[in-house]
């Protein structure tokens, strides 16, 4: 199969991808290859003496959520130990937001791509602010945690096995209509999906209280559906994925140290470049000099034509993440210079519905200068800290070229 | 008169390249102006260019 034929083939199995939101788990017993002592974090493979700030603080915070360790100094010279495995959810279908950090026995969604029968997880949101994906990880950061595996996991799990599987393209389709980019604007999708599974938590055989607890952390926590969309996404890319001499993007990812892409055509490589930092609007007390280079898995949005690439869709964003509104409609329309195609289910209402530039390529990229538009969380460069606020920023060109000069020597 | 004094004393109709300022700037002045987005190749072009003469042909 040639390059156009294998890009058409990558960019046919991304829109005919049906990804359902199926179910809840537990990591360890959910996700392939997870093991007992290991962590997941986002982006490409890293060790922790490269990890940047936010991703240490979100590992300490971690092994203090398991029980490895009773205070941040012992779970720092753990973690320098060598005795747990860190490994990209990447490695293990699964994607986080910003530090992405999935530990053993932290709750996991699962999705399912019933077109393509592959599937994907990811953990679930626990808000903004001070969060252990953004590095912080205080008594109250962990206690959250706590009560996710303790209440919020056993609604969801028996909330979806009730309502059974939901339709997350529909979701997404329906929430890019109504002014979502689905990436740092997920409102809509929250209320959606807040709609759509409060009958089922209503059912569920737990204290009134706790059911009462869930939804209102669900409509407390606007960004709560992201990392569901980035499991469809990832479900999606995934489908994607292994199409000799395609140079279509299966990954977008960032461990805030290194930018990483994959390509479809290139199997599991991983082509890296140093990340580049986010510029944007802060919260009240922080400053650009806070803020840590481009990190966590939410990229695969952009892979799968959203987020950052459908911010013509979500013109309020930029009230979060800096930028005009005139801005976010070219950034949309400067995409369509590197993608293969226009997105079937993902339209674009301020462009007549025109569907989103979906299936970024290589070659395009090369050829134009131009690279990939994100826009992101911000979170603090010290480990402890959490989000400073959001922003935009671009792939660094060095990934690209690597991953030409890779296809140039193979 | 010059040929570019003719050309300057008729209505302007332009297309900027490039630094959006000069189209803000014809703009405010009522101007009839198209933007088109543009930049310089990117940095390492030769490389660039090198490495897509091999690939494209794929």
């Amino acid at each position: 199969m040639g390059r156009a034929e294998a890009n058409l083939e990558a960019v046919r199995r991304m829109q005919e991808s049906e990804v359902f939101l199926i179910g809840a788990g537990i990591a360890k017993d959910t996700l392939p290859g997870m093991t007992d002592k290991m962590i997941l974090h986002a982006g490409p493979p890293i060790t922790w003496d490269r990890m940047c700030g936010p991703v240490q603080g979100a590992v300490i915070g971690a092994i203090l959520y398991e029980g490895w360790a009773k205070t941040e100094e012992e779970a720092e010279v753990l973690a320098a130990s060598g005795e747990i495995t860190f490994d990209p959810n990447h490695h293990h279908s699964a994607v986080g937001p910003m530090a992405g950090i999935i530990s053993p026995s932290m709750p996991v969604f699962i999705l399912e791509n019933k077109k393509f029968g592959n599937f994907a997880y990811t953990n679930m949101n626990e808000g903004l602010g001070k969060c252990l994906r953004f590095g912080a990880n205080s008594e109250a950061v962990i206690e959250r945690l706590h009560w996710m595996r303790r209440v919020l996991y056993p609604v969801m799990r028996d909330a979806l096995k009730l309502s059974g599987p939901i339709d997350w393209r529909t979701m997404v389709v329906q929430s890019i209509q109504s002014g979502d980019d689905c990436h740092n604007r997920n409102r809509n999708c929250t209320a959606l999906f807040a709609k759509a599974i409060a009958p089922y938590i209503a059912l569920c055989d737990y204290p009134k209280e706790d059911l009462s607890e869930v939804l209102k952390f669900i409509d407390n926590t606007e960004h709560f559906t992201i990392n569901i969309t980035m499991a469809m996404c990832k479900a999606t890319a995934d489908a994607a994925a292994g199409i000799e001499g395609s140079t279509i993007l299966t990954a977008m990812c960032r461990n805030g140290t290194d930018f990483g892409i994959r390509l479809s055509g290139t199997g599991d490589e991983w082509f890296v470049a140093p990340a580049n930092t986010p510029v944007g609007l802060f919260f009240p007390g922080f400053t650009q000099e806070d803020a840590n280079p481009d990190l966590g898995d939410s990229t695969i949005t952009e892979t799968c034509g959203i987020g950052g690439f459908v911010m013509a869709a979500a013109p309020a964003i930029v009230k979060f993440v800096g930028g005009t509104v005139k801005d976010s409609v070219n950034f949309t329309l400067e995409m369509y210079e590197i993608t293969e195609t226009e997105n079937e289910f993902f339209k674009i209402p301020a462009l007549d519905f025109r569907g989103s530039p979906t299936g970024i390529d290589l070659i395009r990229v090369l050829e134009t200068g131009i690279t990939p538009r994100i826009n992101t969380g911000m979170a603090h460069k010290k480990p402890g800290i959490g989000q400073v606020g959001a922003g935009l920023v671009q792939a660094p060109m060095e990934c690209f070229i690597k991953a030409a000069e890779y296809l140039q020597s193979h | 008169m010059s040929k570019i004094t003719e050309l300057l004393n008729q209505d302007m109709a332009a297309i900027n390249l490039g630094l959006e300022r000069f189209y803000d700037d014809l703009k405010a002045q009522r101007v009839e102006c198209a933007q088109v987005n543009w930049k310089p190749p990117a940095a390492n072009q030769d490389k660039i260019a090198s490495l897509l003469a091999g690939l494209k042909d794929r």
